[in-house]
């Protein structure tokens, strides 16, 4: 049944061999990062105000969004010597059980202050499953890996003001 | 659907119109032989495409009964569906083939816009259009790799995957995620296109057909590549109809059938394309069928980028306030639109009372949805006519006669994907 002759199978490596003169697309990651698209969505944020205090407000839209029920939002009133958003209330406990999102960015899209944002870290992962619930001080918190992103004016027009602190 | 008359006769004894079994039964004369070896291949043999398991009878080295047991991925994505808005269920049609995303989430996307009567933005069509081909090509690309790999041809795996990467870097600034993107909404575009899309598609479509050359150079005339995939998994016209195949399994096997031409979706009837098809209905036809669709599929991208290119400035979803969420900015400024978006984000819109089928051609062939809506926020039964599926039940019938190596090739040319099989 032999229908191909072995001197033309020996043709196809004239494809492999034009390789050697082509630079290599490979990317020696993890020493190398890529930039990510402003789009990327990756890991949570929480924003807080100029003047320190919490974006949120704990109204819980953002649970209501979530595909995969992962955010969990328990809130508590402000009151005169204990004021922690610029509402009426605040979120007490805010996590996102990070091993069930599914990087949507509905909770970007609901939320209505433009408090959670999906930034663009990607390196999350952990040991642990319980290490991935993030809790609210680590939301807050800057991100420790650092991620570089390509240029917003090309590539994420026009610039959606919840990404601009992302 | 046109079955062309100069198609040579596969083989004889075509079991139309009796029904096709889906499983290969050990002929009555083997039965109780001692020759009889039966081997579990999968559920997670590297080379079934996902965690399927097929059960083989061998004799020798001859395939004489086969059985697929199937479910091992069953996730109930249809149900979970039933428990979630409209507009959140719209996450999970495109992890049902997860290779073939974009074109699942279409198909639920317009099985809503249907039953709500949305009118979609010219640019939307137009992006969705050039987004689907993108995702065909994708698709077709992984099969290629994968396909080429169960068969040792190792390097046209990191030639395909090359290629496939650089979809995903377009998925990934277009719609923010490399696969499961949620990026088609009812009524449109969840974001506009970035300008930086055009330049980098252009360079993608210009380098593709380049790429496909090289991959047919590479093994088109590889003596082991022809013998292992020209004349095996025979699979007849008829047989391929009567089963219910449909995209490059039913185009390999003769039948000129393609949804995209014999039903138009978003903007095909404006596109210049050809559907290929090739008769022999064996491996190396839907090999074929496969490449020429990366280059159809190619020069369709090329058409979408011309027409999106002076589309910048409109609309990308559609002005329904009673469906889309309002632009962010209104949020601070108007009352309605915030209340517009708390009634959406948390109780969805509501979808009149109705059920409708869409289909449209996936990468793997006919995708359907079948929505069910009682007019509530959520959809009441939603259901998918997996291509997958359909030609996974294709197998008994194409491995007749058929050697336990080339069961590899058979089963990966039917490309499956297990995730859509099981749901």
């Amino acid at each position: 049944m032999a229908r191909g002759n072995p001197i033309d199978s020996v043709k196809g490596f004239g494809v492999t061999f034009k390789q050697i003169f082509k630079k290599p697309i490979t990317q020696q990651y993890p020493e190398y990062k890529r930039p990510v698209y402003p789009r990327f969505r990756g890991r949570h944020r929480l924003h807080v105000h100029e003047n320190g205090l919490e974006k949120c407000v704990g109204c819980s839209l953002c649970a209501a969004a979530c595909p995969a029920d992962c955010i969990r939002v328990v809130a508590a009133e402000n009151t005169a010597d204990n004021r922690v958003s610029a509402g009426e209330r605040y979120a007490r406990i805010y996590e996102i059980n990070m091993s069930r999102c599914i990087f949507c960015g509905y909770c970007e899209l609901a939320c209505p202050f433009d408090a959670i944002t999906l930034g663009n870290e990607y390196e999350i992962s952990e040991y642990s499953r319980d290490d991935l619930i993030y809790t609210k001080d680590m939301l807050l918190a800057e991100p420790i890996k650092k991620v570089p992103v390509a240029d917003r004016d090309l590539y994420d027009t026009p610039i959606p003001y919840y990404q601009e602190h992302s | 659907m046109a079955i062309a008359s100069d198609r040579p006769r596969i083989y004889e004894s075509s079991r139309v119109p009796s029904p096709i079994p889906t499983v290969l039964q050990v002929p009555e004369e083997l039965r109780g032989s001692e020759d009889l070896l039966q081997v579990n291949f999968g559920p997670n043999h590297p080379s079934t495409h996902g965690v399927l398991r097929l059960i083989v009878d061998l004799h020798g080295e001859n395939v004489v009964g086969l059985e697929a047991v199937i479910g091992y991925l069953h996730t109930g994505f249809e149900k979970n569906m039933e428990q979630k808005t409209w507009w959140k269920a719209i996450t999970y049609p495109e992890r049902i083939d997860y290779l073939s995303f974009q074109n699942n989430e279409l198909v639920f996307v317009l099985a809503i816009e249907k039953l709500l009567g949305l009118e979609v933005p010219e640019k939307a069509t137009w992006m969705r259009t050039c987004l689907c081909e993108l995702n065909r090509i994708h698709s077709h690309l992984v099969w290629l790799g994968t396909a080429a790999l169960e068969l040792g041809a190792i390097s046209m795996f990191w030639y395909c995957f090359r290629e496939r990467d650089s979809v995903l870097d377009l998925y990934e600034m277009v719609c923010g995620a490399r696969m499961h993107t949620r990026y088609f909404q009812a009524g449109g575009l969840a974001e506009d296109i970035p300008r930086g899309f055009f330049p980098e598609a252009r360079k993608f479509v210009d380098w593709m057909p380049k790429a496909v050359d090289d991959y047919e150079r590479l093994v088109d005339q590889n003596e082991i590549w022809l013998e292992r995939t020209k004349g095996l998994g025979l699979l007849s016209a008829e047989d391929a109809i009567a089963l219910g195949q449909s995209g490059p399994v039913l185009r390999g096997s003769g039948v000129d059938w393609d949804l995209r031409r014999a039903q138009p979706y978003l903007a095909y009837e404006q596109l210049d394309f050809r559907v290929p098809t090739y008769p022999n209905g064996d491996v190396w036809d839907r090999y074929k069928v496969h490449m020429d669709e990366m280059r159809e599929s190619t020069r369709i991208v090329a058409q979408c980028l011309d027409r999106l290119e002076g589309m910048e400035g409109q609309p990308w979803i559609a002005d329904d306030r009673k469906v889309v969420l309002p632009p962010r900015e209104e949020l601070h400024t108007s009352m309605e639109s915030l209340i517009h978006h708390f009634k959406i984000v948390t109780e969805g819109y509501r979808v009149p009372e109705g059920e409708v089928y869409v289909a449209l051609e996936s990468a793997r062939g006919e995708l359907g949805c079948y929505v069910v809506s009682d007019g509530g926020p959520k959809p009441w039964r939603v259901k998918f006519r997996a291509p997958s599926f359909v030609a996974l039940e294709a197998t008994a019938t194409c491995m007749t006669d058929a050697l336990v190596a080339d069961l590899i090739a058979i089963v990966g040319s039917l490309d499956t994907v297990m995730g859509e099989v099981d749901r």
